[in-house]
């Protein structure tokens, strides 16, 4: 993975720099001393590491406008940073890059239930937005594993999913406006706090952009009345192949779970001995969730459970209480860190349609075997979103390079299948080389138009999404 | 002109410097009317992918919704955000495609629940104004491989590309629904009572009031729908939320449920009548005070979705609704009026001036010689 060359004019400018963002900010915002910004030299995918010239961490839109207006006259790139889980490098600095922190911008501002919405800054993490209105008996529906400490800045930047999404859709269809900043420092509203916007969709092609079209530091999110209840089933098969034609069966029949999730014998094992969550020792695990009220709930799970019943299933338990589920779901949310217990590994992100899942895992298995790569498979299999996850040893010399070529393939046999390199984590830098296998030049180019409209000088993220070879001549102009 | 393939449209568009009017079945006489050559994408008309396991369906534009319908009726699965079917309301003939939902992103009744056309459309191909043949997005439910154009052009009224194919994201169809009908109610009650059901778990899938129905008489409609034991156990404890203060009926008759929803989703109190018609989007608690402010100055009779989110109004012919509207929390649209009367009020809602200068460039890079729907939005 290759990372464009640093500009040194902006690196040996960098004691005025600071000066001038240290005029316009409230103290204490600027981090410039190279071992604390060694601290933001990447994100969530550790394979690559950059620090930045320096870190701002502004309080206010009207900070972030200031900020954006100096990097635009003196043309120093920014990198736009939530809590920095990004799994695609997409908080991956350059040396001659300033990042943008949202941290700071962490307040609720306003809580709406009547109208089933609320307004925050977008440095909140997600779980507070949740937590913030469950008393009222709501909650904020997107869940990326990382919820805890994730913020909806990096959510909005990346349309993040997580296990729920197959009810509730993913960050796009859950956020109803935006306060965006664009790069020349001015600040406007898209959508607002109410059901679709009018004309062009901007506020829909923003989410998902990666930070490169501009800072949100405001979002209206739409919230959602709690289910009376909900209690997830375990379906333990005998193969992988067996549990991808349950998945799609019990699609097929008319029931749509609240999250349908996907684990392998690997995967199973390695949360079993961290957290303990209960999982049948099986080849191939499915954790089925549905909602509604205790009798709702049992009807809909004895539908399930005869559907399973088609697939020869090695096991088959109910929770029984609020604990059990509780931890279920935090055995699969812990997944990718289990994992990172016992080997270091690359998470990949590839979505398939969910009828090919037996072919996928057939060709995942085989090119794990080629490349002599264990695959761990950790998925949300009722939309079709898989995590891979490649085992190689960091440390020796030449598995990294191997492990990233096996990821390609992998991906590249998704895009064959009819699927797309990226369900939830985003492009980043991971898989930017890989676009032009999904995507045509043309389809690249009016892509890329839009980011010109946005960010005519490409100062945002700039590196990221794109091949750097069909970027080149709009970064470097 | 009517070309034969994807293929045959991007020929012809590239080096066009002449205006073209995308149309699908021309049941959607939306905005300002544009001058130039319409283009019918009705050879445009196979369903190209539909796996009922998998949620989605792939169509080429000119499909008619009607094919859709039968489609997915056979596999029990639906469009679940109800598209508005405008030829009552517009008085046009014609079949409604696929493509011209897309590109007006029409959503009916259930929108409120499950979100609006745009959510479920995951992918599309398009001619730019070019004549370039883009896709973006793909057949899958989750995807975030690039920037989302899709968004971007659902909703356009074909003025960035001439949609060619979407894909779309299904849902399984409720087996049975059932509604709560309250009659009588005044409209601060009735948009409470909507909002109240809203706001509780109950999956509400449609939240609508008739200040005056069928018979003359308010009436409040809401709909639960889902497997017969959930959706009668639903029915029964949203009841009791309110049965202290009003009386409520519950009908079950699937025939009348549709016939009672479409009427809603079709704008039916405004069919056959006289006058202009507007959409006004804004928040639900603002609906009230807003048609209230609306009646001390101006002859008005309204209608409200999506429990207030969504005000239908019946103006005069030629009333400039949006004198009326300062600080509106949302914005408006003049669907039915007059070609004089639209370009005269302009159909599409103000923006910001950096809004609209944003909008111009993108419509300036997908569609240089501005060739796309001359002037509808922009």
């Amino acid at each position: 993975m290759e990372m464009p060359s640093s500009n040194n004019s902006i690196i040996n400018d960098k004691d005025r720099l600071i000066g001038l963002f240290n005029q316009i900010l409230s103290p204490n915002s600027v981090i410039s001393d190279p071992y604390e910004t060694k601290a933001y030299e990447c994100d969530g995918l550790t394979a690559y590491k950059c620090p930045p010239l320096a870190v701002l961490l502004p309080r206010t839109t009207e900070e972030v406008s200031e900020i954006l207006k100096i990097c635009h006259e003196e043309k120093v790139p920014v990198i736009p940073r939530g809590a920095g889980t990004s799994l695609s490098g997409g908080a991956l600095p350059t040396s001659d890059s300033v990042i943008l922190g949202t941290s700071r911008l962490n307040n609720i501002l306003d809580l709406d239930i009547e109208n089933r919405m609320v307004r925050v800054q977008t440095g909140v993490t997600n779980l507070s937005v949740t937590e913030a209105v469950e008393n009222e008996g709501f909650f904020y529906a997107p869940d990326p594993s990382s919820q805890l400490v994730c913020t909806i800045a990096g959510n909005i930047a990346m349309n993040s999913g997580g296990a729920h999404c197959l009810k509730y859709g993913v960050t796009t269809n859950n956020l109803l406006g935006v306060k965006i900043v664009l790069m020349d420092g001015s600040i406007m509203e898209l959508g607002g706090e109410y059901l679709d916007s009018g004309g062009l969709d901007l506020l829909g092609v923003v989410c998902g952009s990666e930070g490169q079209l501009g800072i949100v530091t405001e979002a209206v999110l739409k919230i959602i009345p709690k289910p009376e209840g909900a209690r997830p089933i375990l379906l333990g098969f005998d193969s992988n192949v067996i549990a991808g034609n349950c998945v799609s069966d019990i699609i097929g029949e008319g029931i749509l779970p609240v999250a349908i999730e996907f684990m392998d014998r690997l995967c199973i094992r390695a949360c079993e001995d961290f957290v303990g969550a209960g999982y049948p020792d099986v080849e191939a695990l499915l954790i089925v969730e549905v909602e509604g009220s205790a009798k709702e709930i049992d009807e809909q799970l004895d539908r399930i459970k005869v559907i399973a019943s088609r697939h020869n299933p090695v096991a088959m338990k109910e929770s029984k209480s609020d604990k059990e589920s509780k931890l279920i779901w935090l055995g699969r949310k812990s997944a990718f860190g289990a994992m990172g217990r016992i080997n270091d590994y690359m998470c990949l992100d590839g979505t398939i349609p969910v009828s090919r899942l037996p072919d996928v895992l057939e060709g995942i298995s085989s090119l794990s075997e080629k490349y002599g790569l264990a695959v761990a498979n950790v998925f949300h299999a009722g939309d079709g979103n898989l995590h891979p996850l490649i085992l190689f040893n960091a440390n020796q010399e030449g598995e990294l390079e191997k492990c990233e070529s096996l990821g390609a393939d992998i991906l590249n046999l998704c895009v064959d299948l009819g699927g797309c390199l990226s369900g939830e984590h985003g492009v980043g830098v991971e898989k930017r080389d890989l676009m032009t296998n999904q995507f045509s030049r043309q389809d690249l180019e009016i892509q890329m138009r839009v980011k010109d409209v946005f960010d005519p000088d490409w100062l945002l993220n700039p590196a990221k999404v794109f091949p750097l070879e069909i970027s080149m001549e709009r970064r470097l102009n | 002109m009517r070309p034969a393939s994807e293929s045959e449209l991007a020929d012809l568009i590239a080096g066009r410097t002449s205006p073209v009017i995308p149309c699908g079945g021309d049941t959607r006489p939306i905005g300002l009317p544009s001058a130039g050559k319409k283009f019918y994408l009705g050879n445009l008309n196979r369903v190209t992918q539909y796996e009922p396991g998998a949620l989605t369906l792939v169509a080429e534009a000119g499909t008619p919704l009607k094919t859709i319908f039968e489609i997915l009726n056979e596999k029990g699965q639906m469009l679940p955000f109800e598209p508005v079917d405008y030829r009552g309301l517009l008085e046009s003939s014609g079949e409604p495609t696929i493509g011209g939902m897309v590109a007006t992103n029409s959503s009916g009744p259930r929108r409120v629940k499950v979100g609006a056309c745009r959510d479920y459309v995951i992918g599309l191909r398009f001619v730019d104004g070019e004549g370039n043949i883009i896709k973006s997005g793909g057949r899958v439910m989750k995807n975030v491989t690039g920037y989302d154009l899709t968004k971007l052009l659902t909703g356009s009224f074909g003025t960035l590309g001439i949609i060619t194919e979407v894909a779309l994201k299904v849902l399984p169809a409720p087996t049975h629904a059932a509604v709560l009908l309250i009659e009588g109610l005044p409209e601060k009650l009735a948009l409470e009572v909507l909002n109240r059901s809203l706001n509780s778990p109950f999956e509400v899938s449609g939240a609508a009031h008739l200040c005056s129905g069928v018979d003359g008489h308010p009436v409040t409609m809401i709909r639960l729908e889902g497997f017969q034991s959930s959706v009668m156990y639903r029915a029964e404890e949203l009841s009791k939320y309110f049965e202290d203060t009003v009386s409520i009926t519950v009908e079950t008759d699937s025939e009348r449920i549709r016939e009672g929803w479409k009427y809603i989703r079709d704008v039916g109190p405004f069919q056959n009548r006289k006058g202009d018609v507007w959409k006004i989007i804004t928040k639900p608690n603002e609906a009230l005070s807003l048609v209230k402010g609306l009646r001390e100055s101006i002859d008005i009779e309204v209608f409200y979705d999506w429990a207030g989110n969504l005000i239908w109004a019946l103006v005069h012919e030629g009333t400039n609704l949006r004198d009326y509207l300062q600080g509106l929390n949302g914005h408006a649209t003049l669907i039915r009026a007059s070609d004089d009367n639209k370009s005269h009020l302009e159909v599409f809602h103000q923006q910001s001036i950096m809004e609209l200068e944003l909008k111009k460039r993108l419509k300036h890079k997908f569609d240089p010689g501005n060739i796309l729907n001359q002037g509808m939005i922009l």
